[in-house]
């Protein structure tokens, strides 16, 4: 399918007839030598890759219960099979997550069961061979780690865990994915996705400040290396170049300087969003959550606050108090060190959202709602947001709080289908590490479903703008909405939508 | 004691020992292998009432496969529950010496036979005829339904086709092997095609999918308490790789305000 060839919608989500093989092939493109050394990986396919593997195997089913118990209590009941948006979209029987789940699964049964290693053909467990390799390379990069499937499994299984550790245990041998492990070593090297070093940072944030002076007429900061400021913003690179994340930013700008609260970015952890996750690697993701802290620490803020970042804020939510043990609990000196350092009257971290949210509970902000009236707005769930974490520790806040930012800040609010939405939310489609252009039929195909619950509200109700809150699918709703006859323009964060509504007031202590 | 007899009795034994001993084996590994990360799947519980009232939910009312498929569901849940009507109503047969009064007022629960048959022919007919189904089934998993349906006839066959076996033999043959007074077996036939497959099942248990059930209560994403933010979770493995954390704190790039 050409990118360029529009896709005619129906308005509602169809299962399709499956279509065997009908999305195989090489996968996206692999790392050099030098991108997997640099995250400590063989560079090449080692000589006994199988052994390896298995081993590997081994290994993280002794480390990981999800996967053990995931690989063993699979009744194929079929649950999952219409649930995944790259199935929905392309048909390929082995993009149903049970199906994607097998391909790991028969090895796991052939090489670590009873009944696979003495009957194999009854119970379908398969040989770790070349072909089952191209597959997992092929299919386990046809997969977002997004988790819907795993609303919809009586067991609970979640393929998002099976397909990290299929990558990891690729990695291990020597095969890894380009796009995302580059970009690892970018973080590593520089400390954020982009590669974009200090002095280029420091620029794009004078001239962000510059364009909201001229907009405004107010002098809305976005400071950077501030030491003793109350909080350290830590958002996604993309948000410091990328249309329309950039607008995002200066949202959050707005809010902070509104809220008179002192934040700084950091040019050591320039980054939120943190692709350790997508490769099942506990130590690749431990080293983003330890430049974090090593920056929280130096900058002696009190607050951590992460921007509109879907995996990003997973992996703080629910990660970083495991990883880098930010909260209560862990006892290395540097933790201790954080731990009193932080205010403990905040969640630690706190999402953007939260913290705009608290400001317009409290009536510390104020909207010119009408700013926004020429938008119909509906909101985009973000998957690793939904169905992975939560916001001002209320039941459904991740769905709750968003939403009330939105409708703080526009007239129009309109909700999208309800099973495409909340905890059944579908994937933009460019999620855990797909977001690149080698792999852009998949992307097209995997945002179908999203598209199609897009077109009936757009016809049903006028929606015009779709709001969301992680990097990844602004990026790639951007890039694929005019594929279904969208404006690539609709997409915004949510933080553009406040940036255009908020009333700033000129704070007499900055006038100089 | 006729040869089949004296098979059977020790086919039960041997089955037992392996449902016994490969059931704990998974139970005591699936207890042990550490959770490292906090992977709750919304809607998650925040604490541990929400938990327990989640698990009440996916284990009595198969909530997930509510919201997923109406037909596996309608299927799947009809099955199970007469599963467990059966368990009971089968009571009466295993137990050993005076049975409690209660149990002479389960023969109604015959009648759950019926959800049971409709459940797995509903089950199997899903997977001949949706493509998504029949692409994920292996022969194993058509095998276990038919070995349910076969389970469930010859059953059905004693029970309502009046073709009872010698009850007070059934009695003592299956009350024999939980104390260990081991008497003959009922000579119909129909008796054994219908425990036999019973007992295979038991001896596969512990190496078949029927495991979902134990790895129903170990699943992280079903049993954790998204809580993470006010609560460490780590595991051991993981914590060691806090021993010997060297980070350099002084820095040398950042300036001051």
């Amino acid at each position: 399918m050409s990118t360029n060839n529009q896709i005619k919608l129906p308005t509602y989500v169809q299962t399709p007839v499956i279509n065997r093989d009908s999305m195989s092939g090489d996968g996206p493109f692999k790392a050099t030598v030098e991108i997997q050394n640099n995250l400590g990986f063989p560079g090449e396919k080692v000589d006994n890759w199988q052994q390896v593997a298995i081993n590997k195997m081994a290994e993280t089913n002794s480390k990981y219960k999800s996967v053990q118990v995931f690989l063993d209590s699979c009744m194929k009941c079929g649950a999952c099979t219409d649930k995944c948006h790259y199935f929905l979209g392309t048909a390929d029987p082995k993009n149903m997550p049970v199906a994607r789940q097998d391909l790991f699964r028969s090895v796991y049964r052939r090489h670590f069961t009873f009944a696979g290693k003495y009957f194999p053909k009854l119970v379908g467990a398969k040989d770790l061979d070349e072909d089952m390799l191209d597959d997992w390379y092929n299919y386990f990069h046809q997969c977002s780690q997004c988790r819907r499937c795993a609303v919809f499994c009586p067991s609970g299984i979640d393929t998002a865990e099976i397909s990290m550790a299929a990558r990891e245990v690729m990695n291990v041998i020597g095969v890894g994915q380009k796009y995302t492990n580059q970009i690892l070593g970018k973080v590593k090297k520089i400390g954020n996705n982009l590669g974009m070093p200090e002095p280029a940072l420091k620029d794009t944030l004078m001239d962000l400040e510059e364009e909201i002076k001229e907009d405004t007429g107010v002098d809305v900061k976005l400071p950077i290396d501030i030491k003793d400021s109350e909080v350290l913003m830590v958002s996604p690179s993309a948000d410091f170049f990328a249309e329309p994340h950039i607008d995002g930013l200066i949202g959050y700008a707005k809010v902070f300087h509104e809220s008179g609260v002192s934040w700084t970015l950091s040019s050591y952890a320039s980054e939120a969003a943190n692709f350790g996750m997508f490769i099942g690697n506990y130590d690749v993701m431990r080293e983003g959550a330890l430049r974090i802290r090593k920056a929280a620490l130096d900058l002696n803020v009190k607050r951590i606050i992460i921007g509109e970042c879907g995996h990003a804020w997973r992996v703080a939510y629910s990660f970083w108090n495991t990883l880098s043990g930010i909260g209560d609990g862990a006892v290395d000196e540097y933790a201790l060190r954080l731990q009193t350092q932080l205010d403990n009257n905040y969640p630690q971290p706190q999402h953007m959202i939260e913290f705009t949210y608290d400001l317009i509970k409290n009536n510390n902000l104020s909207f010119d709602k009408s700013k926004n009236n020429h938008r119909v707005v509906t909101f985009h769930d973000s998957c690793n947001v939904a169905r992975g974490s939560n916001m001002g520790d209320i039941k459904d806040g991740q769905f709750i709080l968003p939403r009330e930012v939105i409708k703080a800040a526009c007239n129009h609010f309109i909700d999208m289908p309800k099973n495409t939405i909340k905890s059944s939310t579908f994937c933009c489609g460019g999620g855990g590490g797909l977001l690149t252009d080698d792999l852009i039929d998949l992307r097209v195909k995997g945002a179908e479903p999203r598209m199609h619950a897009l077109k009936k509200t757009e016809q049903e109700s006028g929606v015009n703008t779709l709001a969301a809150i992680c990097a990844i699918c602004k990026s790639q709703f951007s890039k694929v909405l005019p594929n279904y006859d969208f404006d690539p323009y609709m997409v915004v964060s949510v933080h553009q939508l406040v940036s255009d509504a908020i009333i700033l007031k000129e704070k007499a202590d900055q006038k100089d | 004691m006729s040869l089949i007899s004296i098979f059977l009795i020790f086919f039960f034994y041997i089955a037992a020992l392996i449902f016994i001993s490969g059931l704990s084996y998974k139970i005591i590994q699936y207890w042990k292998t550490p959770a490292p990360l906090k992977i709750p799947i919304a809607p998650s519980a925040l604490d541990k009432k929400g938990v327990f009232l989640r698990y009440f939910r996916e284990i009595f009312l198969f909530a997930s496969l509510f919201k997923a498929n109406k037909w596996t569901w309608i299927f799947g849940w009809s099955f199970h529950l007469a599963l467990v009507l059966l368990f009971f109503r089968h009571l009466v047969y295993f137990w050993p010496g005076d049975v409690p009064l209660i149990l002479y007022k389960t023969e109604p629960l015959k009648y759950a036979a019926y959800p049971l048959i409709f459940g797995l022919l509903g089950l199997l007919g899903r997977r001949i005829f949706v493509d998504r189904v029949r692409y994920i089934s292996a022969p194993s998993d058509y095998l276990m339904l038919l070995v349910f349906i076969f389970i469930a006839s010859t059953g059905m066959i004693m029970t309502f086709a009046n073709n009872h076996p010698n009850l007070l033999m059934v009695k003592n043959f299956a009350a024999g092997l939980i104390t260990f007074q081991w008497s003959e077996l009922p000579g119909e036939i129909i008796f054994l095609l219908h425990i036999f497959p019973v007992f295979c099942l038991i001896a596969i248990f512990p190496i078949s999918k029927l495991l979902h059930a134990p790895g129903l209560f170990f699943s992280p994403t079903f049993n954790q308490v998204d809580n993470a933010r006010k609560k460490r979770h780590i595991s051991d493995w993981a914590s060691k790789k806090e021993d010997n954390l060297k980070i350099d704190i002084e820095n040398n790039h950042l300036k001051d305000k």
